[in-house]
């Protein structure tokens, strides 16, 4: 039985796709976007999530742990990932509610049982599921197993990649797939590398021969203004997907609310790097899609 | 302004503007009548003649611009009292004309007159006396414990809903058949052949109350348009006098006329007894229709006049705040709303086919225009009803004051076939004045109370002893620390909640005696399928069916509660019993680390988790069984439904902490509601959950589900809400409603209430103004879940 690490099955979700959706959000990314409001998805393990702020430094978590994994010295409160198997039990234990665990591993069948439950809802609405992260294409055996039981469910599927990954494993996920929502960051690959740590080669490549093999394509592209909030960046995007089939482009303006998040990874959020795009912008780069033909939207 | 011509503008700002007040007109008037004619006949004939003394007597209103006339009282905004129900004291009329919230300005001249006229006769005489005084010290113990609450304590057995009769035969005819009625009554062989003369006579005698009625606003009408200078008004006055002439007397012959007749009827049943609790004229886009379909072809009648009429209408409801009550129950269900309720769309009645016209938008346009609290009003959303009509309704909805509910045909169909209706009277069924279901015109369905469920098991938790009033109230069940299994204690939550409905019962019974002796409704029996064939009263079981609703408080809570002993106790013995109680009776103060556990570790019911969802079907199945289909005394049968008006925050504030986590005094879960901020999987799981129990099996559910303006915008917010809808429907969900206003928008009106005095908030089965509610029903309503979007 295929097995992957997921951090949230989200119910009456509805701006991954078409109606009312489930989206299953997997652990593990190829990339590390700057911006990415899901920072607890880039890792592919569970992980305990810690936020100082609210710790109250008051020891239970400490006496709890069966792995005697956390330590509190000189007003610091440290967790041995070493030794911490992320049993939980310091998150149930915390009264202040500054831990959190982010990432529980699932079977397939697991998966399946809990987005069937809101079969009713898709089916009144023209939803479905919608697989997501992370990079759910890193897990491609276990989404392959699910995609292909969700479509002997008669449920409409949608996955959300980055791209970067091999051909091969968009290919096998593309039988079992209604519409891809195609993650397109920066066309500069020099500041693609820079902002996610990769460079966009690898994934303009897949989207090209994605195209030649799937009819229903969306764009889906984060404008962040100090990364890609220029309209060279439209202007090259626009030039690249000629003659794709792309059917939709979702514009998803910036915003920080994850901001919070990364703190309690311990990671630093560069938000001076960042900023939201104006509601003029944005309405200018969806309408320079839509003079191209394309039906474009701001948001998901 | 809101309105759709001037003349709506002006009459609508007039209603909402008018300070509420009370008026003794009523109560002299019937003084005068009792203290005349009391002993000299039957006491039915004797509630008619006192109707038609009334309506004889009473003074006439027709405000400036006014096209459907008739009020309560002397005009709007104006309430009469009922001593024969409830004399209120001088006190009760100083409490209600100072306190802050729902206040009735009472002059001092009629506070005098109160206590050397009014009060002197009604003292000791009031059915609200006499009920008193019929209770057990049981009932007493358990009703001052706040275990359950009284309908009938200040008002009488109401929330009723016409039928088409009305529109298709006018009085002169009612009285005819009643007359034939009595003609075939047989001496000889019915024992109770004088019991039924006296009732029918009696229905004679209101049948020609209304007549008067109407023929008084015909003359009136006329003199006024003698005196009016201006030629249009007064060419509208002789329109009105015109209309009065032909109904209530005659059947309607235009749509005007039809509104008229309902008014009239309106007018007729809420001054005979129905004090408080809803007339409301049921599925009137159905029995309009005709009439306008008829004059359009004729072109007497074109969308514009019949919308204007329709607001002239809507504003006549919210001129009449309900009567003004006192004490526990005012905290019951705290509010001027007098729960009269549209149902709009669902099914056409005579063939259940898709019911939606042309009367039903215009409805739907009236409701988004007027947005005023009263009328109450819904849509029944079939299988059938075409998505325009769902979307515009969800359109109006999402504006946030939250109306119009959504009400499932479907379901409320298959709920009154399971209670033995057939299928062509359940076609006339529809919910009255909150989610309650019956067959309209056919059915008497008497709300009598709330049952606070979370407090039975705060009962069993205390071996029965109440620590509100400090009292043994219940039976003992065995302490709880003692039983070594959950299945133990759910035994003796079940035994405690037998006992309760027991008590709740035994005083059911007596009240409902003492109204179908002493305060019959010959005309709202008049109205009522089955009064007539029976020769017997609707309060005294004539109607076609009977049925006597408990209304069920906090399943959300309860469920939460055993989930949190059944988790955390006895399975994953995070602590023992001792512990919790410990914890609850210090209110969880020094007990973070339980209250941590049992509020944020423990399964819910609202997260479509079998866990606490099958715990919620355990209890649920065993109310119902208890209540469903116990006979009533005047052939009745019993029936639960799952409405909390405001009672939960009542029920709330009379109970500890809970196992769940709740504080002490805090509102518990109002309708089939989860708890609130236990339901952190969306409103989907909510829906499901809420789903799990057999609706069709109850009178009704209420289920409030609050959105924030951004998760629900543009077309596919309108998409996505539409299909919540039709999915919650198609699993047979009763209700469901909506409040969209985001926390921080509510938590400023709160602060500035001045900058908010349009604030509508949905609150239970009705809205209100955020400014009329106490500040904890604010709280409340603030903290419901928010579902909101990621």
């Amino acid at each position: 039985m295929n097995r992957a690490n997921i951090f949230n099955i989200q119910k009456f979700s509805v701006h991954d796709g078409p109606g009312i959706r489930t989206t299953v959000f997997f652990k593990g990314c190829p990339l590390k976007c700057l911006w990415c409001h899901n920072p607890e998805s880039q890792y592919i393990n569970t992980q305990i999530l810690y936020d100082r702020d609210k710790c109250a430094l008051c020891g239970t978590c400490e006496k709890i742990c069966p792995k005697k994994a956390i330590k509190i010295e000189n007003s610091l409160l440290t967790t041995d990932e070493a030794k911490c198997d992320c049993c939980g039990q310091c998150v149930i234990y915390c009264i202040q509610g500054a831990r959190q665990i982010a990432g529980k591993e699932y079977t397939v069948d697991d998966v399946l049982k809990e987005v069937l439950k809101d079969r009713v809802f898709y089916e009144k609405s023209s939803g479905g599921v919608t697989l997501s992260g992370g990079e759910p294409l890193i897990h491609i055996d276990f989404v392959e197993e699910l995609l292909k039981k969700l479509k002997d469910n008669n449920i409409h599927t949608a996955v959300d990649t980055c791209g970067a990954v091999s051909f091969d494993n968009l290919k096998r996920a593309a039988e079992y797939t209604d519409v891809f929502l195609y993650d397109i960051k920066l066309m500069d690959d020099e500041k693609h590398l820079e902002f996610t740590g990769m460079s966009n080669k690898l994934i303009l490549e897949n989207l090209k021969k994605v195209s030649e093999i799937h009819k229903n394509i969306n764009l889906r592209m984060p404008i962040i203004e100090g990364v890609n909030g220029d309209e060279e960046h439209i202007i090259k995007t626009i030039e690249f997907i000629e003659g794709l089939n792309i059917s939709k482009v979702n514009l998803l303006p910036y915003h920080d609310i994850a901001k919070h998040k990364y703190k309690k990874l311990g990671k630093v959020y560069e938000d001076d790097r960042m900023s939201k795009p104006s509601d003029e912008k944005m309405q200018k780069f969806k309408e320079m899609f839509e003079n191209k033909g394309y039906k474009a939207k701001i948001g998901g | 302004m809101r309105g759709y011509t001037e003349r709506t503008k002006m009459l609508r700002q007039e209603s909402v503007s008018t300070q509420p007040r009370v008026s003794l007109e009523r109560a002299l008037l019937e003084t005068e009548f009792y203290k005349n004619n009391f002993g000299t006949v039957e006491i039915p004939v004797l509630r008619a003649m006192n109707f038609k003394y009334l309506m004889e007597n009473r003074k006439l209103y027709i405000g400036e611009g006014e096209l459907i006339v008739g009020e309560k009282s002397e005009g709007p905004q104006v309430v009469p009292t009922f001593p024969e129900l409830c004399a209120h004291t001088v006190e009760d009329m100083t409490v209600m004309n100072e306190r802050k919230f729902i206040n009735f300005k009472v002059i001092e001249e009629d506070k005098i007159v109160q206590a050397e006229t009014i009060l002197p006769y009604w003292q000791n005489k009031s059915t609200r006396d006499k009920i008193l005084s019929s209770m057990t010290q049981e009932w007493k113990d358990c009703y001052a414990a706040g275990m359950f609450t009284e309908f009938m304590e200040q008002r009488a057995p109401g929330h009723t809903v016409a039928d088409d009769k009305f529109y298709h035969k006018g009085f002169l005819e009612f009285k005819k058949e009643i007359a034939e009625a009595i003609d075939e009554l047989d001496f000889l062989n019915d024992n109770v052949a004088y019991d039924k003369k006296a009732q029918l006579e009696a229905m004679a005698i209101s049948c020609d109350a209304i007549m008067i009625y109407g023929q008084r606003y015909a003359a009136y009408a006329r003199g006024l348009a003698e005196k009016e200078t201006n030629p249009q008004r007064k060419e509208e006055l002789l329109w009105i006098a015109g209309n009065c002439d032909v109904v209530p007397a005659n059947k309607p012959e235009t749509y005007a006329q039809a509104l008229q007749m309902y008014w009239f009827v309106h007018i007729g049943i809420t001054t005979e007894l129905n004090t408080w609790d809803a007339f409301s004229p049921g599925k009137l886009d159905q029995y309009l229709y005709p009439f306008y379909k008829k004059e359009k072809e004729e072109g007497t009648i074109d969308y514009h006049k019949a919308r204007e009429l329709m607001e002239c209408l809507w504003i006549k409801f919210n001129n009449q705040p309900a009567p003004p009550k006192v004490g526990i129950t005012l905290k019951e269900s705290g509010t001027y709303t007098d729960f009269a309720n549209f149902n709009s769309g669902g099914i056409d009645p005579y063939t259940g086919d898709d019911g939606v016209n042309d009367v039903s938008y215009i409805i739907l346009d009236t409701m988004d225009e007027m947005r005023l609290l009263q009328p109450s009003s819904n849509v029944q959303i079939s299988e059938k009803t075409p998505d325009e009509f769902l979307r515009r309704a969800v359109e109006i909805s999402r504006k946030g004051w939250g109306q119009p509910a959504f009400y499932n045909t479907e379901e409320l169909i298959q709920e009154l076939l399971n209670a033995g209706k057939t299928l062509e009277d359940a076609r006339f069924g529809g919910s009255s004045g909150c989610v309650e279901t019956g067959c309209h015109g056919r059915e008497a369905y008497v709300l009598t109370g709330y049952l606070n469920v979370p407090k039975i098991f705060e009962l069993t938790m205390n071996n029965g002893f109440d620590k509100y009033t400090n009292k043994l109230i219940g039976i003992q069940t065995g302490n709880p620390e003692d039983f070594k299994s959950y299945e133990e204690l759910e035994a003796a939550l079940f035994n405690q909640l037998e006992y309760i409905i027991n008590v709740k019962i035994r005083g059911n019974n007596v009240i409902e005696k003492i109204f179908a002796e002493h305060m019959p409704s010959p005309f709202m029996s008049v109205l009522t399928t089955g009064c007539k064939e029976t020769g017997k009263d609707y309060n005294a079981g004539g109607a076609k069916y009977n049925t006597r609703y408990i209304q069920i408080v906090g399943i959300g809570t309860i469920t939460d509660c055993l989930a949190s002993v059944k988790y955390n106790v006895f399975e994953q013995r995070r602590f023992t019993m001792k512990e919790l109680l410990a914890a609850i009776d210090a209110n969880f103060e020094g007990h973070d680390m339980l209250h941590n556990l049992v509020l944020n570790h423990t399964p819910k019911y609202g997260n479509d988790d079998d866990y606490a969802d099958d715990i919620m079907l355990d209890v649920f199945k065993n109310v119902r069984d208890v209540i469903r289909g116990r006979k009533a005394v005047c052939g009745g049968t019993y029936q639960i439904d799952m409405l909390p008006t405001t009672c939960h925050i009542y029920f709330g504030s009379v109970m500890t902490a809970s196992a769940n986590g709740r504080l002490k005094e805090k509102p518990v879960t109002d309708g089939i509601s989860p708890e609130k901020g236990a339901d952190t999987n969306g409103p989907t799981a909510v829906i499901k959950s809420c789903a799990k129990m057999d609706h069709t099996s109850t009178g009704g559910t209420l289920l409030n589900q609050k959105f924030t303006p951004s998760s629900i915008s543009g077309e596919e917010g309108l998409d996505n809400v539409s299909a919540l809808i039709r999915a919650y429907f198609h699993m047979m969900g009763h209700h469901i409603q909506f409040n969209v206003i985001d926390k921080s928008t509510l938590l400023d009106a709160q602060k500035n209430p001045d900058e908010y005095k349009d604030l509508i908030v949905r609150v239970a089965g009705y809205s209100d103004h955020f400014n009329n509610l106490e500040k904890a029903l604010q709280d409340e309503i603030i903290d419901r879940t928010e579902q909101s979007f990621n």
